[in-house]
């Protein structure tokens, strides 16, 4: 018995969930395929839309600059432009509720990052909320000494350099209990989530006592809070009780708090991750995750430039996944959706072409933070994001491509990454639903 | 009165050898170096401990030297030694006759050298290609060039030498009155701190100092050339660039050679995680300034592939280059590189050309440092009246001593034991001293297992340079290329360095791991890049760093987040507002 949708979502990041949402939304039978964890687990869990122009001017505003960018990127095409990036972002506000902040206003915030500086950002989780570097109240950051992403105390110096219009202080305390050295932060969220009792006073062992986790690292701050208003944690508060832990060390500090977003493992990335399953699960997405899609079947009848089915690799067999639409959601180069050899780049599903320089040497730039060619790499689509070919013209009528898989933005220097997922996520899934139901 | 007895110009090898020798027989030392040490050619050789099979045929005084060199090292330098045993490899087509002149060779020059059948080759590295003929077992290792160049350098310190790294010779101070006819003799150098003197600082001022000497020793291999030029000799240098390919694991676990006469792409040396794919041969006019070739990338890879057919697939992290500081007398004319011999030259300025208390060594190589050393130690004390006799092959050095107990590192440390023994692999003797200390010790380099005791062990040593840093622990020198450590090796500075010097050696770190990557940037290893500059830029937004800004950031322009929460429309109207009356 083939399995056969409506609209088969290839990628389980914001992009390809996103998509799937819309299209489920839409009321198309939707399946999503997906293989390894996807990068919001090592993204900060910030939603950026636009940080900065072409020129690295820095943006208050990310909508007012949408229509100033050059013609290729994402942003510009004809289903997407700034009514796209607005609706991808309604829908975001919607699926995540509560726990995120940033839609009562245009304005990007600025919210600190765990290498100490600030970048703009348009959501921010609800736990990051009294973080964002535009509140002038006195901020304690808090590091751990076994968490070494953080460095509180160099975090507050470089903040201070970087003109922040609060006073801040870090400190580096240790995380009560005893927890190894190279203990996951996950593992430190777990106990927070969990309330674990936690042993304390660590210096007189006949003396042994056990607190509350939550409390015990409360006790571990209080005395260096000073005037703090504010006390920033790296993002570790929980992964599923993160509100409660949050309201839990607030009436024990007498301060507001916040965490600092992290990269991998990122919690807040996961905890994203989690409401957006949420949703497409609500929507009646069905999710098969675990084997790696590796190739297409063209459609019998359609013949060629009609794509019939995927196949999966299951343990050596391939699976082919039949549908009417789909929707490349892969990734870029991080997320594998865009692969390189020492001749060329391609995108290894559907061989769509991707542009790039032949000489491999021209895809990078000398410097570190270059303009580098590479981080503009993946496939080039038309006003409907079907992605085209060397010829410009469509690969496939039935396949629509979103988020980093898509070339033509240095998602990474404008920030622009999860705008990016979500507009042309939502474009994508909602258009390839259109098609079936017509 | 001279500021010191003995000058020594080149933190490489030889200078940090000749440094050690000479403070071990009670000379007072000065070393300087322009970067950090092994900043030169020692830090960018492929790692081989020769067993000197391969100069057997060619160069049979060479081999002898080796072989004997080896065995010391092994004793005096066990912690920075790693006996993998090595093969020359003869594929189908390959010419018999040099395989037997290779294996006569070994045996005449007293190396341990056995015939393997193709199977049995293939039974030891079972990566090897089906086309292996049969092969020569010779006792060919690895080492860590960084490693033994700064136990050198510390065992010159602990008999009382100074080194100076980031000092610079900005001029040979030459004057009258010396012994040689002409009058004319070097009273020492003019040298320029970068910051200092004493350890890195980033950011803080540099300063020119004036050293005097009895005598100074140019051990600056490719350099000394421009070192002769200030001092107003000829050193004829002929710089050769050799491309070395770095390999994210050990598809070897031998050194593999090909057997056969001279070429390019000819050797893997298994090298503490990786392997290392060596080399190429071209002769340069500047030893700094010479182009990184895409199509040695590319030999490398195609032609050793044809030896290890894995490597054809396998995931290359980075690319390095080396300039051999080949030399010989300008009169024997030999156009290729690889013709040159590897075998040493000590220039005597005074006999050669009038210029007393001056000697240059050039060519060699890094197997027989110590036994060059040595013979220009005996040549400088000789000049100096001093008597004493060398010690270097019989003293070992810091971390290779009484190092014959393995305690159990995971109990008495709290590490994972696959930490604890590579940390103890690196740190041999020193690791009671290293990892005892008072805070938790968590792994701030996973693919090198690198913690953080190690890391504030090398600031010790070498203060803001992270590079320096990074050669001493091998941190960010894994897979990930410091995407995941460099910050965190950043952040140990602080707070004994301040913030902005943090922000400048990160910096520095961060491109020097870049500049290397560049030559590796396809399939996983572009992946990887586009992750670290994901991490760096998106998440930590380093590349916008708000602190390099010279403008201030207008902070009230930006959500301040205050009323943020859900449904204040009387807030978001407010703000358009405000907006629209920008």
């Amino acid at each position: 018995m083939a399995i056969e949708d409506d609209v088969l979502v290839v990628g389980g990041g914001l992009a390809g969930m996103t998509a799937a949402l819309a299209a489920a939304r839409e009321g198309a039978d939707v399946r999503l395929l997906s293989h390894k964890d996807s990068t919001l687990r090592s993204a900060s869990g910030l939603v950026d839309v636009l940080g900065y122009d072409s020129a690295g001017t820095l943006l208050a505003d990310p909508f007012d600059a949408i229509a100033d960018l050059p013609e290729s990127h994402p942003y510009r095409q004809a289903s997407v432009g700034e009514s796209g990036v607005r609706e991808g972002l309604a829908l975001f506000d919607e699926v995540v509720g509560e726990s995120y902040r940033g839609g009562h206003t245009d304005r990007n915030a600025l919210v600190s990052t765990h290498g100490g500086t600030v970048k703009p950002t348009a959501r921010y989780p609800a736990s990051a909320a009294a973080g964002v570097a535009s509140d002038d109240r006195e901020v304690l950051l808090v590091g751990f000494e076994t968490v070494t992403d953080f460095d509180a105390p160099l975090a507050a110096d470089h903040l201070r350099a970087a003109g922040v219009p609060f006073e801040v202080e870090g400190v580096t305390v240790p995380f009560p209990g005893d927890f190894r050295a190279d203990a996951a932060r996950t593992r430190l969220a777990d106990a927070l989530d969990a309330n674990e009792r936690l042993e304390v006073g660590g210096n007189r062992p006949a003396v042994s006592t056990t607190l509350p986790a939550r409390k015990a690292l409360a006790e571990a701050v209080t005395d260096h809070l000073g005037s703090a208003e504010r006390v920033g944690f790296p993002a570790l508060l929980g992964q599923h009780e993160t509100e409660a832990i949050r309201a839990d060390l607030e009436t024990e500090l007498g301060a507001a708090v916040f965490e600092v977003p992290m990269g991998s493992p990122s919690l807040p990335g996961m905890r994203l991750e989690g409401k957006f399953r949420k949703a497409c699960r609500e929507a009646g997405v069905r999710f098969t995750t675990g084997n790696p899609v590796v190739d297409f079947e063209e459609d019998e009848e359609s013949g060629s430039g009609v794509i019939g089915a995927v196949r999966v690799d299951r343990n050596g067999a391939a699976i082919p996944f039949h549908a009417d639409q789909f929707v490349l959601a892969t990734g870029g180069l991080v997320g594998k959706g865009v692969d390189s050899d020492r001749n060329g780049v391609e995108e290894p599903i559907f061989d769509c072409h991707v542009p790039h320089p032949s000489d491999r040497y021209d895809w990078f730039a000398d410097e570190a933070f270059g303009d580098h060619p590479f981080a503009r790499f993946g496939v080039k689509a038309d006003d409907d994001l079907r992605p085209l070919d060397r010829g410009e013209e469509v690969e496939f009528d039935n396949l629509r491509a979103a988020g980093a898989v898509l070339g033509g933005c240095d998602f990474a220097a404008e920030k622009s990454g999860s705008g990016v997922s979500l507009a042309t996520g939502l474009a994508a899934g909602r258009s390839a639903a259109r098609e079936v139901t017509k | 009165m001279t500021d010191t007895e003995v000058l020594v110009v080149g933190g490489g090898s030889t200078g940090c050898g000749v440094a050690r020798d000479l403070a071990m027989r009670g000379v007072d030392v000065t070393l300087v170096e322009k970067g950090n040490l092994t900043n030169g050619t020692t830090g960018r050789m492929h790692g081989l401990l020769h067993s000197g099979g391969r100069y057997a045929v060619s160069d049979r005084a060479s081999a002898e030297e080796c072989i004997e060199e080896n065995r010391v090292l092994r004793d005096i330098a066990g912690h920075c030694v790693e006996m993998t045993g090595g093969q020359f490899v003869q594929l189908e087509g390959d010419p018999d006759e040099y395989f037997e002149e290779k294996l006569e060779g070994c045996r005449e020059c007293g190396i341990p050298a056995e015939v393997l059948t193709g199977e049995a080759a293939r039974e030891e590295e079972p990566y090897l290609t089906k086309d292996v003929k049969r092969a020569i077992r010779v006792p060919d290792g690895a080492i860590d060039p960084f490693r033994l160049c700064v136990a050198n350098a510390a065992s010159a310190q602990q008999h009382g030498a100074r080194i100076e790294t980031h000092a610079e010779v900005t001029d040979v101070l030459v004057d009258d009155g010396g012994t040689a006819e002409s009058g004319r003799r070097v009273r020492g150098l003019e040298v320029r701190h970068t910051s200092g003197p004493g350890k890195r600082e980033h950011r803080q001022p540099g300063e020119t100092e004036e050293i005097t000497a009895e005598h100074v020793v140019n051990a600056t291999g490719a350099w000394a050339g421009q070192i002769g030029e200030m001092a107003g000799v000829d050193v004829e240098v002929r710089p050769s660039k050799g491309a070395m390919v770095v390999m994210n694991c050990r598809q070897v676990d031998t050194v593999v050679n090909r057997c056969r006469p001279k070429g390019d792409a000819d050797i893997v040396v298994p090298h503490e995680t990786t392997a290392i794919l060596g080399t190429t041969d071209v002769e340069v006019e500047d030893p700094e300034d010479y182009p990184e070739e895409q199509w040695e990338v590319d030999l490398m890879i195609d032609e050793l592939s044809r030896l290890v057919p894995i490597l054809d697939e396998a995931r290359t992290v980075r690319s390095f280059w080396g300039v051999r500081p080949l030399y010989e007398p300008p009169e024997m004319g030999t156009t290729d590189p690889t013709d040159i011999t590897r075998d040493f030259f000590l220039l005597d300025h005074a006999d050669r050309d009038g210029l007393a208390d001056f000697t240059s060594i050039v060519g060699g190589k890094f197997t027989t440092y110590r036994m060059m050393a040595e013979k220009i130690s005996d040549h400088v004390c000789d000049k100096l009246g001093v008597s004493a006799e060398c010690r270097t092959a019989d003293v070992p050095l810091p971390g290779s001593e009484d190092f014959s107990v393995l305690r159990d590192y995971m109990d008495e440390f709290g590490l994972r034991s696959p930490i604890g023994r590579r940390s103890v692999q690196r740190l041999g003797s020193r690791a009671d001293d290293v990892l005892d200390t008072d805070g938790p010790n968590p792994v701030l380099c996973d693919c090198e297992a690198v913690t953080r005791a190690e890391v504030q062990d090398a600031i010790d040593q070498s203060g803001t340079d992270l590079n320096a840093v990074r050669i001493r622990t091998r941190a960010s020198m894994g897979n990930c290329q410091g995407g995941f450590c460099c910050h965190r090796m950043a952040a140990e500075l602080h707070p004994e360095y301040d913030e902005p010097q943090a922000r400048e050696a990160l910096d520095e770190l961060f491109q020097e791991r870049w500049k290397g990557e560049r030559h590796a940037l396809w399939g996983e290893q572009l992946s990887q890049a586009a992750l670290n500059y994901a991490l760096h830029a998106t998440t930590m937004n380093r590349d916008r760093d708000p602190a390099d800004r010279e403008d201030a950031i207008s902070f009230e322009e930006f959500d301040s987040g205050a009323s943020a929460s859900k449904g204040d429309e009387s807030k978001t109207s407010e703000t358009k507002e405000a907006r629209h009356g920008d």
